[in-house]
């Protein structure tokens, strides 16, 4: 479970690194923009995403390899919708038919849309949070969400409930392993069996699992009240957010990049035929 | 039942770069039955990662060395880990978080209802009232309670029972003491060597007590960044004072007695238990006594 890839940190000093949060939040924002306006059959656009994203990884000194691995997350369903398109597209031309199976030239063209669309969000999104660490997301998303307090939405407070989530998911597998193994000491069993068996198997994880998250629950807000917490707006920050030439220069990018992508839209047949 | 582990190694998340750790290095070492073996060793040594391949909680990989305990081979892919578990019990540090039934009694009946689904309702009471006396409850008084209503001690109680009940061999018990208070840990250490003396054959315990390993163990293996640094009688292992504290260890106050007082010239020579330590630390000062009066 350690080993999930999509939306890890990973720590080093780089230019991506050093950018501010919400920055980087609004423009994964527009990147992502950028990636549906993309319109079929311009596949330069997503040549221009691709090398948007290579190069943005390059600043973030994370390996590429990594990127591309956080891919491996979302696998099944990138596969589970080209496979839909493929068979079960039957617009275009049919290429080549078994029983109900009909495969046209429009669905793998889908299809491969479709996978191209989707492997470059999460190339983008991974990107955003391998240089971000989650508590400058949800300080990010805290301070993006400021607007909705005119309308008397608790801001900050959902932002706190966000980050003390974000903060006690590997808590929370280490003492799901733990209880696991305990069990298995036991001679508990949960790998065998049919589904009802196995969902049955798992009472004894569930259960002390959930009254050491409510003793954690309890103990965080004795230890905050200890500590005079309160969810005013008047708290100031350890970390100020600022904008810098970084953020400047990231945005100069992706505005060049939607411009481009919008560019390649209206302008292919131009290119085709020159 | 004997645990012999040869030239074993753990990595764990082996497959990353970034994210491996080399937990344990070429561990060998051999239990043999009916010791009290303590292992030491300061935090990240590799002391719980050694102990959790006893039962097999954490497999043996390939070319990573062999463990055999009495006649099953852990490194065998047919090994039967089932029957290894009810033989090997485990208790995990604060034992307490492992509770789940709704009854004291049916919590610790898990055990043998994984084990040993074929036995009666009668002889699965039978077994759950013996671990809950050994542990020394009322059974009476605490069988249809509910767990979660015991106090902190009571409940690390009934969870240990719930790994004795199915009485194993070998007791594996991993910073079991952490968290009681001193008579807490006393009533504890008194309920181990009890076990020991009745029913559990070997007990292997990591502990970061001192005092406690030297009044109690057989033997200590000391682990340090994966390796196994030394192995011996606590005698043997606390008398290389300089070398402990350069790996961060505390010594036992008996061997830290028993070299102050050499320093001042006066040799105490025992098995450094507390009952070993004043018995030498009597003799050697009436001695001493005497030899002065002598002098005069
Ligand atoms: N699940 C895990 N994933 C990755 N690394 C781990 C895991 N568990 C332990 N380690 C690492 O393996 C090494 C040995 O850990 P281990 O828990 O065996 O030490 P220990 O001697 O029991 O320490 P302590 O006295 O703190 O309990 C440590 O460096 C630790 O960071
Ligand atoms: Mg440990």
């Amino acid at each position: 479970m350690r080993d999930i890839a999509f939306g890890q940190y990973y720590p080093a000093k780089s230019f991506v690194h050093n950018m501010d949060p919400r920055v980087k939040i609004l423009l994964s924002i527009a990147y992502i923009v950028a990636v549906f306006l993309v319109a079929p059959f311009h596949y330069l656009g997503f040549a221009a995403c691709l090398l948007f994203v290579i190069i943005a990884t390059l600043f973030s000194k994370v390996p590429f390899l990594r990127i591309l691995k956080s891919i491996k997350a979302v696998l099944f369903f990138v596969i589970l919708s080209a496979v839909l398109q493929i068979f079960f597209n039957t617009n275009g031309n049919l290429l080549w038919s078994w029983g109900i199976i009909k495969i046209t030239d429009e669905g793998l063209f889908n299809a491969g849309f479709i996978v191209a669309r989707i492997t470059l969000i999460v190339m983008g999104a991974s990107l955003l949070t391998f240089t971000t660490t989650p508590v400058e997301l949800a300080d990010g998303i805290e301070s993006l969400m400021y607007p909705l307090k005119f309308i008397k939405f608790p801001v900050h407070d959902f932002a706190l409930v966000m980050s003390i989530a974000l903060r006690f998911i590997p808590t929370l597998i280490e003492e799901t392993d733990r209880i696991i193994k305990a069990q298995k000491a036991r001679g508990a069993d949960f790998e065998s069996g049919n589904i009802f068996r196995r969902a049955k198997a798992l009472i004894p994880v569930l259960i002390p699992l959930l009254i050491s998250s409510l003793r954690r629950a309890d103990e965080l807000a004795d230890a905050m009240d200890a500590r005079c917490y309160s969810g005013s707006d008047k708290r100031t920050r350890y970390k100020k957010m600022k904008i810098t030439y970084r953020d400047v220069l990231g945005f100069l990018v992706v505005a060049g990049l939607i411009t481009g992508v919008v560019f390649l839209n209206k302008f292919y047949i131009l290119i085709t035929v020159l | 039942m004997r645990i012999v582990t040869e030239n074993l190694s753990y990595v764990y998340s082996e497959k990353s770069k970034e994210l491996a750790v080399q937990a344990l290095n070429n561990i060998s070492l051999t239990i043999e039955e009916g010791e009290f073996f303590g292992i030491i060793g300061q935090t990240g040594s590799g002391k719980s990662t050694f102990v959790q391949h006893l039962n097999g909680l954490i497999k043996v990989g390939k070319d990573k060395g062999s463990i055999v305990i009495g006649d099953f081979n852990l490194t065998d892919k047919k090994c039967d880990f089932k029957s290894l578990r009810a033989k090997v019990g485990m208790v995990f540090q604060y034992p307490e978080y492992q509770l789940f039934a709704e009854t004291v009694k049916d919590d610790v009946a898990f055990g043998i209802k994984n084990f040993f689904p074929a036995l009666s309702e009668k002889e699965t009471e039978e077994m759950v009232k013996t671990a809950i006396t050994l542990v020394g409850l009322d059974y009476e008084i605490v069988k249809d309670k509910s767990p979660f209503d015991l106090s902190g001690g009571q409940k690390r109680r009934v969870a240990i029972a719930g790994v004795i009940v199915t009485r194993p061999e070998i007791l594996v018990l991993d910073e079991p003491v952490a968290g009681l208070d001193p008579q807490g840990k006393r009533e504890f250490t008194e309920l181990l060597k009890n076990l020991h003396k009745t029913t559990v054959k070997t007990i292997v315990i990591v502990s970061h007590d001192m005092n406690f390993v030297s009044e109690n163990c057989t033997r200590v293996a000391v682990f340090s960044h994966g390796e196994l640094y030394a192995e011996g009688s606590p005698k043997e292992i606390f008398s290389d004072f300089t070398r402990l504290k350069e790996l961060g260890l505390d010594l036992p106050v008996t061997a830290y007695l028993t070299e102050k007082l050499s320093e001042t010239g006066i040799k105490v020579e025992s098995d450094i238990t507390t009952d070993g330590f004043s018995d030498a630390f009597a003799a050697a000062y009436i001695e001493n006594k005497e030899k002065r009066r002598r002098e005069e």
